[in-house]
């Protein structure tokens, strides 16, 4: 025969973690249901042979100190927290049993995101929810499960629902969601319920150990002290009461049904993260030439037009090819609210020394793709600075005569080729060829090797080509 | 070795891979968002785990459960999303947890804005949660800090046990520059204290609770002499043309870059000054700036904020030589002409 009397394995021999002289007991109150349920799951524990892989996550309340008892891993939470720590440690040991013990407080008020989107997350760990419609702890205020006219320390006059809402029901509301797997909701009032208690938290660690996902258990328990009744009264009070609102049932149980979830254990390799990121992948374009670096002359751009036109993927092809030639560049665009309506633009300095400020308050050149652009940014243009407009859309000519000016229809030359998306491109190229600062043969190089849109570039050479051309012919 | 031009929140990520970090977890906001956007696209392709959380108070609690697993895990965010992740952050300090939490300013209080301001210095320097702690601080001002600061990181949260912040802005989070990429990948060590599930770590505890006066004084104690070691340890800046300097810059960050450009305006005029640019907030460059307050007429701090830093500019300095500040706020980008010329005024006066 068995075992009758003694601890089960889940318990530590000696509760050392607990201050004071009495290492064979626990420090809740007589009555109180928290020793009767911590027993349980110690015995489930032993039952399915997983006290090592356990890591039980504590949460704030009377439950506070699990850890004096719990002879497995265990962590602290703060307040409500419980189920996004567990989160954060099923997701890194899969093979752990993970379970978050919280009170009504802790899940049902501050807790209440974290407790739902554990949930409907279907996290392959179990809660154990006790619900003894107070905060222990604390002081005997009111929970989110205190029942309806009940006194506690900040309902001196009974809760009043009509003010405060109804007590919340936890499981029920869990079993709304798809994806948890078994929730129930029993009580610790008598020797049959306490059986089923048991039953339960077996179940719901059993599929927990089967990797199905999220189970959760709501425990209907005492507080005699939070209650202001003695042991007795306060059992009487949890089958009258408690269990009369709180219903006692399965409210889903798909352990049958369910298959195991095929949990990574989130162990990237080297080789992996190496491939991806492509950090061994040098891929030199062009040989330095130092002549070319020492003789560059500040480039300080704005690039600027519609939303849609390609006026950041501009600024960024011109920095890429300054960086390629061995330049120092850097590259800003406007974001968020700015760019939605209006224009879009961004900032470009292309230099051989290092680049302090990459904000281009002076620009010595603006590509202006739309009217507004060139309005809003000539008058900043640096005195001998260069503009170039798309004519396609810009049709008046710009007034300050201390800049240079270039009209390039970018958006009928990019048109022409049925790819209206590349005046940018014709942008870009109008301002390497007419001013020589870099060269469009290393262009030309740089997006063959690193065009995104394969499929495109070739028309994307051909749009080079063509502005090339009518640069050549009307502007130089 | 590969040097790729990137967003600097883009270089974080790829940075924190590099760093051997396996979880993420986060909460998108403006201008962070590149930060989970490339995390989505690159954790799941190398089985590295990655939740979009339902809060930001959620996504610094996985990262209080994962951190506690052993791992080593990443969050990111920006000014509001921080203020919320602050009671997170103090139990990861008071558990002795490491994490790398990413700040990518933008402008307060309140929603603000999502432009540049260093206004978090206080809440992210000076603890900001409840209790007597600190974290560590990296100060990038450009993409490739961002991928170096956040492997140094990820060693000093393993190495000292506790939450580390990178604290850069929203032009620093969206600027483009070549960066650098190391071709090694770092690894977390298993940590002898940490909760694995299994038998060899099963007598542990993560928890940062003693009811005991005694005893929480004692932990509370210990936390100051860690401090005092990375104070000693860990402390990194940068100089420029700061020899001959008769006057100091101090700034950080985005604003740093500004200065650069308007200390190259002021040395053509003639002015020596020179700036001190603190790369770790906390601990703070104080030795430094204590032995050139031996030497220089005055400093000043330019900061996006309403005057946070310059405290700890003039707690070093003892007030030894005047200590000036300038600063704009809302998202407002100082230009860096304003700047020399508030410079020259302060130089001029000391």
């Amino acid at each position: 025969m068995g075992k009758i009397v003694g601890k089960p394995k889940g318990f530590a021999d000696n509760f050392v973690r607990k201050p004071g002289s009495y290492p064979k007991v626990t420090h809740y109150c007589p009555g109180c249901g928290h020793g009767r349920i911590h027993k349980l799951i110690a015995e489930a524990l032993e039952t399915l042979d997983v006290v090592d892989k356990t890591v039980f996550v504590s949460p704030v309340g009377c439950s506070v100190f699990g850890y004096y008892y719990f002879d497995c891993g265990n962590i602290q939470a703060a307040h409500g927290r419980a189920p996004a720590v567990a989160t954060g440690t099923a997701r890194s040991n899969p093979e752990s049993m993970v379970i978050s013990y919280q009170g009504d407080g802790d899940l049902g008020a501050i807790g209440m995101a974290e407790i739902m989107h554990a949930a409907n997350r279907g996290e392959n760990m179990t809660v154990i929810f006790v619900n003894n419609g107070i905060y222990g702890m604390t002081g005997g205020q009111m929970a989110p499960t205190t029942l309806d006219k009940q006194v506690t320390s900040t309902t001196p006059y009974g809760r009043d629902i009509s003010e405060t809402g109804a007590p919340l029901k936890m499981s029920e509301l869990i079993s709304t969601l798809d994806a948890p797997v078994y929730v129930e909701r029993v009580a610790v009032s008598d020797a049959k319920n306490i059986m089923k208690t048991k039953r339960a938290i077996n179940k719901a660690l059993q599929s927990q150990k089967d990797k199905k996902g999220f189970s959760f258990v709501e425990v209907l328990s005492t507080c005699p002290i939070g209650w202001k009744l003695s042991p007795s009264d306060a059992i009487d009070r949890l089958q009258s009461q408690m269990e009369t609102y709180f219903p006692l049932k399965v409210f889903k149980d798909d352990t049958e049904t369910r298959s195991p979830k095929r949990l990574a254990s989130a162990l990237p390799k080297d080789e992996d993260i190496i491939n991806i990121l492509g950090v061994n992948d040098e891929t030199v374009l062009f040989k330095k030439d130092e002549g070319f670096i020492k003789n560059f002359k500040d480039q300080r751009v704005r690039v600027a037009g519609f939303g849609g036109q390609g006026v950041l993927m501009a600024g960024v092809t011109l920095a890429q090819l300054g960086m390629e030639t061995g330049l120092n560049v850097t590259w800003l665009p406007s974001y968020g609210p700015e760019m939605r309506g209006g224009t879009a633009n961004c900032h470009v300095v292309i230099s051989n020394k290092p680049v302090g400020t990459p904000l281009v308050e002076l620009p010595n050149v603006l590509i202006a793709m739309n009217s507004p652009s060139l309005d809003e940014f000539l008058p900043i243009v640096e005195k001998g600075g260069l503009v170039v407009v798309n004519s396609s859309i810009v049709t008046k000519k710009i007034e300050r005569t201390d800049v240079k000016a270039v009209y390039v229809p970018m958006t009928d030359i990019a048109e022409s080729l049925g790819l209206r998306a590349a005046s940018n491109m014709v942008a870009v190229t109008a301002y390497l060829a007419f001013t020589g600062v870099m060269k469009l043969d290393q262009l030309k190089k740089m997006l063959e090797v690193g065009f995104k849109k394969k499929d495109l570039l070739a028309k994307n050479m051909e749009v080079i080509d063509k502005a090339y051309e009518y640069v050549k012919i009307n502007c130089l | 070795m590969k040097r790729e031009f990137i967003k600097g929140n883009e270089a974080i990520v790829k940075g924190a891979l590099l760093a051997g970090c396996t979880h993420y977890f986060g909460y998108p906001i403006t201008p962070s968002s590149e930060i989970i956007h490339l995390v989505a696209k690159l954790f799941p392709k190398v089985n590295a785990c990655y939740i979009q959380a339902e809060s930001e108070v959620a996504a610094i609690n996985m990262c209080y459960g994962a951190s506690s697993a052993g791992r080593r895990v990443l969050t990111a965010s920006s000014s509001p999303g921080i203020s919320l992740k602050q009671e997170g952050v103090s139990y990861l300090a008071g558990s002795e947890l490491p994490c790398v939490i990413i700040d990518v300013q933008r402008a307060g209080p309140g929603l603000g804005n999502i432009w540049p301001e260093q206004g978090d210095y206080n809440q992210v320097v000076k603890g900001g949660g409840h209790g007597n702690y600190k974290c560590p601080v990296l100060a990038p001002n450009s993409p490739q800090e961002m991928c170096d600061l956040t492997i140094d990181a990820f060693e000093l949260a393993d190495k000292y046990r506790t939450p580390v912040y990178v604290l850069t802005d929203a032009y620093v989070g969206q600027v483009m520059e070549p960066v650098t990429f190391p071709s090694t990948i770092q690894k977390g060590e298993r940590k002898d204290w940490a909760v694995y599930g299994d038998k060899n770590s099963s007598n542990n505890l993560i928890s940062s609770i003693k009811m005991n006066t005694v005893e929480m004084e004692k932990m509370n104690i210990l936390l100051q002499e860690k401090y005092e070691v990375i104070e000693k340890n860990e402390v990194k800046y940068a100089e420029y043309l700061v020899d001959d300097a008769e006057y100091i810059v101090v700034s950080y960050g985005i604003t740093s870059r500004i200065v650069y450009s308007a200390i190259d305006t002021l040395r053509a005029k003639g002015l020596k000054v020179g700036m001190l640019r603190p790369i770790t907030l906390f601990p703070y460059p104080k030795k430094r700036v204590a032995e050139l307050a031996k030497r220089v007429k005055g400093f000043c701090s330019i900061e996006l904020s309403n005057g946070q830093m310059v405290d700890d500019v003039r707690l070093a300095v003892n007030g030894k030589v005047p200590v000036e500040f300038y600063g704009r706020l809302g998202g407002a980008i100082p230009e860096q002409d304003e700047i020399a010329n508030k410079i020259e005024e302060f130089y001029l006066k000391a």
